[in-house]
């Protein structure tokens, strides 16, 4: 009992303090590989102690959904990282919710700050709320599709029981229709977190932006916040990715001592992901909005194409 | 007066809820006056089905009809067709045969159409009124042509019978049976593509009976389904169930998509209704396919899922609507360019309108989220069918379910976003105010209801499942897990809202405590940035219009938009421009490529017939004459 409650800590400990440092290693990776010093990966960590102590400016147009948007966003990422099997298979909140109520909690976070967008009545917010539930939009079939190639073949839609099920059966991970449900979350976890090629996190051009045009009028702690849940948002779809589709070494009983292994397998599997996700970025350009649907529809297609493969080879 | 009429109103809707619910628990009855009418008379028969229909009109005519008493000034022509409507819904689901249910079915549609024309000096209602007529009396034909051989082939109107002699028709009768019943029940459930009566003729409507309309009357069009897919003619082919499947899934996707786009505030209401049709469909579909399967246990959660989508999409459909209706009154228009700000002057409207997007969007933790989860759980276990083309025909059905979720969230964004938030587009926004305490008392009522449905489906579901389990035949309740967790299928999938919910809470109390601690909670008020431009107006807000554009980009291929601009220079020079007008109008796939050739050919054949039309009584006497000597003749 006591293991279990310290397993749920360790969790959100994790999401909520590992979440910066991710977003910095990605940053201080992307640097190296142009050939930059860049930043230390510690700097997200300054960059939200900055913003914490300064104040908030506030548009007299906007409404309490304005307010309120960076508290539901935090509360919605801090509530899936006790769903997420991160270091260990059936985490506090395993049982309240699967992968589709993991989905729906991030798309009342888009929600929520699509309406903030709008709530400041400048053109900018409104064009990236628009833009940026058009792209969760399109994305959502994928996500649900690889899910379901990886239900069929666990035989249960619980988070749990998927990573229990490859588990026990390590070379299922290397199973044709699961590499190919790989690849098409790996490019719906690109366009949902914000990264390139779909929308560029470094950018501040307002014709190209998605994320941080809706995010413009926030500033101080609410911005903070905003930052905060978007690293954790990051930290948890690349945590799915890993311990979903290679759930080696993701514990399925509680000790102490299985908690800080399944915490160092995890963060072993998010650097080798960090690097991954570096190496993309630098290589690949920002694609022009209206070519996102096709690089989307791509990735469709792979999610059908490994749910089909498991059809007809079962 | 019209006070005692929609009290009246409001006790018919209690009585029914009342009784629906006592339905659902297990309370059947019978009651029969075959002295009535003639053609077997009258029958009314409560079974568990019933008493869910019957509680939906309970949950939607009750916060209708309250709505009406505070809304005088629209509500004041119509009253008797209101009462009217709200009794036959009553009678429909109970009709035990086939005379009472034909007489039901029309008196309701009869009566919604006297509503929809209620303002007879309105183009668009006499237009939206006339489609109506004309569509659901093509769907009374099939039901009526379809009941008729049903009851003649099995050997009674009695709807008790049919379930019993079905398995002893031959193949073709039954599927004849069901194609006719099905398209008739497809009109009223607004199925694409069916449903142009229903963008039109809902948004016409005064906003209590349009609350009506989506709330309950094209959910009867779905109890139709049902019964005929699952009850009266017993067990079907694979095909039946592949045919709603992919018609919810095409309703689904089309309804979402045609609500982004359109700038009517209770027409994107109108088209989310036949998204969520759709999604009901979809459940329903995949129930019948797993009872065709011999997956009982399965069908059971699939028409689940439909039966409780179809409750949710009652509590949170008249609630937006009901909201809608407040807009329209305070701003005197639909038109969605026409509002913004609004949540500072109508903050009750506002609150109650957010929650039912929210339920809309079908996001947790409120109710349209649950049943959305439920349907999923139901496709996702297709694999226990072992054929790759149905398996595929769900794959489809999932892969369309989840766009629509993402899209409907898109949908609620824009409808929500542009209409309440930001500063006012017009005047008429700018000098709005908030309605009565009547019409406030029922949107609270249905958004509470709408929280109590999602947090409360531990309870509700297992109820729904038993009715669920009546209908399809299986003896036996589902294990649906505890009082805390739904528990689908033995550990297939896990929800429990409950806990989501309170979780949720529990973390944003602790982050605004978290903030408190170590922000300095300094605030400034400011103006919105505007690069640097010394004015804000409300017309550099994102448009509505400029919302759906990303979407009218990407779907080209459905919206076919056609982008007219048209530039008036100054006759000195064409630098000088002195008015610009844009507009990108989509065209109907449905109007172009079926209705106008279909109306075409009928142009072409009426014209044809005309000849016999010469408008001399003597030369019409002879007519009948021929053809009642004809008829002895053959006779």
């Amino acid at each position: 009992m006591i293991v279990d409650f310290l397993a749920a800590v360790v969790q959100l400990v994790l999401v909520a303090l590992g979440a910066p440092l991710l977003i910095g290693l990605v940053r201080t990776l992307k640097a190296r590989l142009v050939g930059r010093r860049g930043p230390s990966p510690w700097q997200p960590y300054a960059d939200l102690r900055k913003l914490l102590g300064k104040e908030r400016v506030v548009s007299t147009t906007t409404s309490w959904i304005f307010s309120v948007t960076p508290i539901v966003l935090a509360a919605t990422m801090l509530v899936s990282a006790l769903i997420v099997p991160l270091v260990i298979s059936r985490p506090a909140l395993g049982f309240a919710g699967n992968v589709i109520v993991l989905m729906y909690l991030f798309l009342v976070a888009t929600f929520f700050l699509a309406l903030a967008g709008l709530d400041a009545g400048s053109a900018f917010g409104g064009m990236g709320a628009s833009r940026e539930v058009a792209v969760a939009a399109l994305a959502e079939p994928t996500i649900v599709l690889a899910v379901f190639a990886l239900a069929m073949r666990a035989g249960t839609i619980n988070l749990g029981g998927v990573v229990e099920r490859v588990s026990a059966d390590p070379w299922l991970a290397l199973a044709p229709g699961h590499l190919l449900a790989f690849a098409a979350f790996f490019i719906v976890m690109l366009a949902e977190t914000g990264r390139l090629p779909v929308d560029n996190p470094a950018t501040h051009l307002e014709l190209t932006m998605i994320h941080e045009a809706m995010v413009l009028e926030y500033s101080g702690p609410d911005l903070a916040l905003i930052e905060w849940a978007a690293a954790m948002k990051l930290f948890l779809f690349m945590s799915l990715l890993a311990n979903l589709f290679f759930p080696w070494g993701v514990p399925t009983h509680t000790t102490i001592t299985t908690l800080a292994a399944g915490a160092i397998v995890l963060g072993a599997k998010l650097a080798a992901l960090a690097g991954l996700l570096a190496v993309m970025e630098t290589a690949v350009a920002k694609l022009r909005l209206f070519r996102v649907p096709e690089l989307l529809a791509g990735s469709f297609a792979l999610a059908l194409l490994s749910v089909t493969s498991m059809f007809l080879l079962r | 007066m019209s006070a005692i009429t929609y009290v009246l109103a409001a006790i018919v809707g209690l009585a029914a809820g009342v009784t629906g619910v006592m339905g659902m628990l297990g309370v059947g009855l019978t009651c029969r006056l075959p002295a009535l009418l003639p053609l077997g008379g009258v029958t009314l028969v409560l079974d568990p089905l019933a008493g869910v229909f019957l509680a939906m009109i309970g949950v939607a005519a009750v916060p209708a009809s309250l709505y009406a008493l505070g809304d005088t000034r629209h509500t004041r022509r119509g009253r008797t067709a209101y009462l009217l409507f709200v009794g036959a819904m009553a009678v429909v689901p109970v009709a035990g045969n086939a005379l009472t249910f034909l007489l039901a079915w029309e008196l309701m549609s009869l009566a919604s159409y006297v509503l929809v024309v209620h303002d007879r000096e309105s183009r668009e209602a006499v237009r939206a009124a006339w489609v109506y007529a004309v569509m659901t009396h093509a769907g009374v034909a099939c039901l009526m042509v379809g009941l008729l051989l049903l009851g003649t082939w099995a050997g009674s109107f009695e709807m008790t019978a049919w379930r019993a002699a079905a398995p002893s028709l031959l193949p073709w009768p039954r599927n004849l049976v069901w194609t006719l019943l099905a398209l008739g029940f497809a009109v009223k459930a607004g199925v694409i593509p069916l449903h142009v009566w229903l963008p039109l003729a809902h948004p016409a409507a005064p906003s209590h009976v349009s609350a009506l309309m989506s709330g309950v009357m094209i959910k009867l069009g779905v109890y139709g389904l049902i019964r005929v897919s699952l009850d009266w003619l017993g067990e079907g082919p694979p095909w039946w169930g592949t045919a709603i499947l992919l018609a919810g899934a095409v309703s689904a996707l089309v309804g979402v998509l045609s609500a982004i786009v359109d700038r009517d505030l209770k027409r994107v209401l109108a088209f989310s209704s036949i998204e969520n049709m759709g999604i009901i469909l979809i459940g329903l579909g995949a129930g019948v396919l797993y009872q065709a399967a011999g997956l009982p246990a399965l069908a059971v959660l699939g028409l689940t899922a439909a039966l409780y989508h179809a409750v949710n999409h009652t509590a949170f459909k008249t609630l937006l609507f009901l909201g809608a209706g407040a807009v329209v009154h305070a701003t005197g228009t639909r038109d969605m360019e026409s509002f913004g700000g609004l949540i500072k002057r109508m903050p009750w409207t506002a609150a109650c309108f957010l929650s039912g997007a929210v339920a809309a969007a079908a996001l947790p933790p409120l109710n349209g989220f649950v049943s959305e989860w439920l349907t999923f759980q139901a496709l996702l276990q297709n694999l226990l069918i072992e054929r790759p083309a149905v398996n595929l025909v769900f794959a489809l059905g999932i892969a369309a379910l989840a766009l629509t979720g993402g899209l409907a969230v898109a949908c609620f964004v824009r409808a929500f976003g542009i209409s309440f938030l930001a500063v006012p587009r017009s005047d008429a926004a700018a000098r709005a105010h908030e309605t009565e305490a009547p019409p406030r008392l029922a949107m609270a009522v249905l958004a509470v209801a709408c929280l109590a449905l999602g947090l409360g489906a531990t309870a509700v579901v297992p109820m729904l499942a038993g009715v669920g389990a009546d209908v399809v035949g299986v003896v036996g309740a589902l294990a649906l897990g505890d009082a805390l967790v739904l528990d689908v299928s033995g550990n297939f999938a896990s929800l429990s809202m409950p806990v989501i919910a309170i979780a949720l809470a529990l973390v944003g109390v602790g982050v605004v405590g978290g903030l408190a601690v170590t922000g300095r909670g300094r605030v400034r008020s400011y103006e919105t940035w505007g690069c640097g431009r010394m004015l804000q107006t409300s017309r550099m807000e994102y448009t509505a219009t400029a919302f759906a554009n990303p979407f009218k980009r990407v779907f080209g291929f459905f919206y076919r938009p056609v982008p007219q601009i048209d530039i008036a220079a100054h006759p000195a020079s064409r630098l000088f421009v002195q008015r610009i007008e844009y507009a990108n109008p989509t065209r109907s796939l449905f109007d172009d490529w079926l209705y106008r050739p279909l109306l075409t050919g009928v142009n072409r054949g009426v014209r044809v017939v005309r000849v016999v039309q010469s408008g001399s009584a003597n030369l019409y006497l002879a007519y009948i004459l021929v053809a009642l000597l004809v008829l002895l003749v053959l006779a």
